[in-house]
């Protein structure tokens, strides 16, 4: 680190970035071993940090790792900028590195998320951080962990599809829908952390770099720009991604994914665009949902972002 | 005649101290039904273990005939050769299926599991291979989407037999597949693998402590005691002229209703 950075404004009571210098080098050379080796699990000495295992200790040591005092941060939980999680993140870096933040996906050169990919197409100079509860795919079906160590050495992957049958056996279709299991550059079988395999297709060959940190599990994993990332099927069951009958009350917006809203306690309820900056995007552009029109809704969704 | 499929050189185990079996020699070749018995304790399982590669021995060599390598010692192989082996060509039926089946996944779904992890990707070709061989082992398909816990004893140890011929193996080791079964369940398993080893032309292994069971699907027997082969030949040889004085006194102590 220069001289310069360490002057920067920020709480004078820690490091740039919170982590010190150490530990950011330890982890950068971690990440660089799991760009190497897309998909791979690269094991590192997660740090305590002061929040929970759970609240995204990953992804917040990966992003503390890498940010530099020229970044445009943007935080996301569930896809919005303005959830418990993502304030709370966002105003621990404001603190302790003083960067610029933005809501604006397309301004923002690091991106941290949880549960969600940006609608908007990320380009070659971002960078997209996820907060990964469990890295390891394999863990429902073996619990053992030098197993499932051989299991990705010599890529035994077959056991996989248990899961994906035991679904279709009982649903008819398969009804997992976050978390999906992906395989990575066709080498690793990798968990994609609790996005909704909505997000999936958006894995493949993305121009952005995508770092995976999973704190508790100290476990770090990487999917390197333009790589291919393959959601698992059955070839008479192929991948399929949600569908809603509905569009977005506010903006209109079908080809986003939707959360459902409830409304009263009378059965209303509403679906709404996921990406919060995605959706105040198209409302500026002039797209009304059903529900955009009301005063009440405007006023709130103004109040909101 | 063809080479044997399995060759058992000067084998031991030894767990510490402990000597589980020693000096064990024999050939077996492809169709043959081979029994080992013998008292508890007496290395039976042991022995099993180190010719399924699923435990090392301590000496000697496990000889298995290759489908394109020919004859080669299961220990040479790298260890994913040797799983690939396991899952492929061999197969095990443990005495208790729980410790073998997934009690969390549906019975199809554990006869469908061995299909997918050799690399069976067509969801209703893995399905009708399951509800053919559940059929075969006396299941109800209209059952197969229920889990193993909801079956009888008997019927989990079916469903095992079924996950593990699933697959075709060409040698199948059996460690007291009846043990712990009530005497008619006993009677129709038995009558099952019998129909199913000839029918398939499967080579087997078979551990027991019951005669009767070897006699019925042995075609030749090894006796053990104290870890070490004191006879050895043709079953109803073995049975009916006991040479060995453990061996005869095996034979007379069954109770003759």
């Amino acid at each position: 680190m220069s001289a310069a950075e360490k002057t920067r404004p920020g709480d004078p009571a820690y490091n740039f970035g919170y982590l010190d210098e150490q530990t950011k080098r330890m982890i950068r050379r971690g990440l660089l071993k799991a760009v190497a080796i897309p998909g791979y699990q690269v094991p590192f000495a997660s740090r305590e940090m002061p929040l929970p295992y759970g609240w995204g200790t990953g992804g917040i040591q990966v992003t503390a790792s890498i940010i530099g005092p020229h970044d445009r941060l943007k935080v996301i939980d569930q896809g919005a900028d303005d959830t418990t999680n993502a304030v709370s993140i966002r105003r621990f870096f404001q603190r302790v590195t003083a960067v610029e933040t933005t809501e604006e996906t397309a301004q923002a050169t690091l991106i941290q998320t949880r549960h969600r990919i940006p609608e908007r197409d990320l380009t070659d100079d971002q960078i997209l951080v996820y907060q990964v509860p469990i890295p390891e795919p394999l863990r429902q079906l073996e619990p053992r962990e030098s197993e499932c160590r051989k299991i990705h050495a010599w890529q035994e992957y077959g056991v996989m599809h248990v899961g994906l049958y035991e679904d279709i056996a009982r649903w008819g279709h398969i009804a997992r829908t976050y978390d999906y299991p992906v395989m990575v550059n066709e080498r690793y079988l990798s968990a994609p952390s609790p996005i909704p395999k909505f997000d999936n297709p958006k894995m493949t060959r993305m121009a952005a770099l995508q770092l995976f940190g999973a704190g508790r599990e100290k476990r770090l994993y990487a999917i390197p720009p333009h790589t291919d990332v393959r959601s698992l099927d059955f070839e008479d069951h192929p991948f399929e991604v949600q569908h809603w009958d509905e569009v977005c009350g506010l903006c209109g917006a079908a080809e986003s994914f939707l959360d459902e809203v409830i409304l009263d306690d009378r059965g209303g309820h509403m679906y709404v665009c996921s990406d919060s900056d995605f959706c105040r995007h198209r409302r500026e552009q002039g797209h009304r949902g059903a529900m955009a029109g009301h005063e009440a809704v405007r006023g709130l969704t103004e109040q909101a972002s | 005649m063809s080479a044997p499929l399995l060759q058992v050189e000067a084998l031991g185990h030894r767990f510490g101290r402990i000597v589980a079996c020693r000096d064990i020699a024999f050939a077996m070749h492809a169709g043959e039904v081979l029994g080992i018995v013998g008292e508890s304790g007496s290395g039976k399982t042991t022995l099993l273990n180190c010719l399924a590669g699923r435990l090392a021995p301590t000496c000697g060599r496990v000889l298995y005939d290759m489908r394109v390598k020919g004859s080669t010692d299961l220990y040479a192989l790298s260890e994913p050769e040797r799983r690939l082996l396991m899952r492929t060509d061999l197969g095990f039926v443990t005495q208790n299926p729980r410790d073998a089946l997934r009690m969390g996944i549906s019975a199809g779904g554990n006869v469908g599991e061995r299909l997918m992890v050799n690399g069976a990707r067509h969801y209703g070709a893995i399905r009708d291979s399951a509800a053919d061989w559940l059929g075969r082992v006396e299941l109800d398909p209209g059952r197969m989407d229920d889990r193993p816990g909801t079956y009888s004893g008997g019927m989990q140890q079916r469903l095992q037999i079924a996950k593990t011929l699933v697959v075709k193996p060409r040698l199948v080791f059996m460690d007291e597949p009846t043990g712990g079964l009530d005497v008619s369940v006993q009677a129709r398993l038995l009558d099952l693998l019998r129909g199913l080893v000839r029918e398939l032309g499967l080579s087997a292994v078979i551990v027991t402590h019951d005669l009767a069971v070897a006699r019925l699907l042995a075609d030749r027997l090894m006796v053990m005691r104290a870890g070490e082969v004191v006879e050895q030949g043709l079953t109803d040889q073995v049975l009916d002229d006991p040479h060995h004085p453990y061996t005869q006194l095996l034979v007379s102590s069954v109770l003759q209703p």
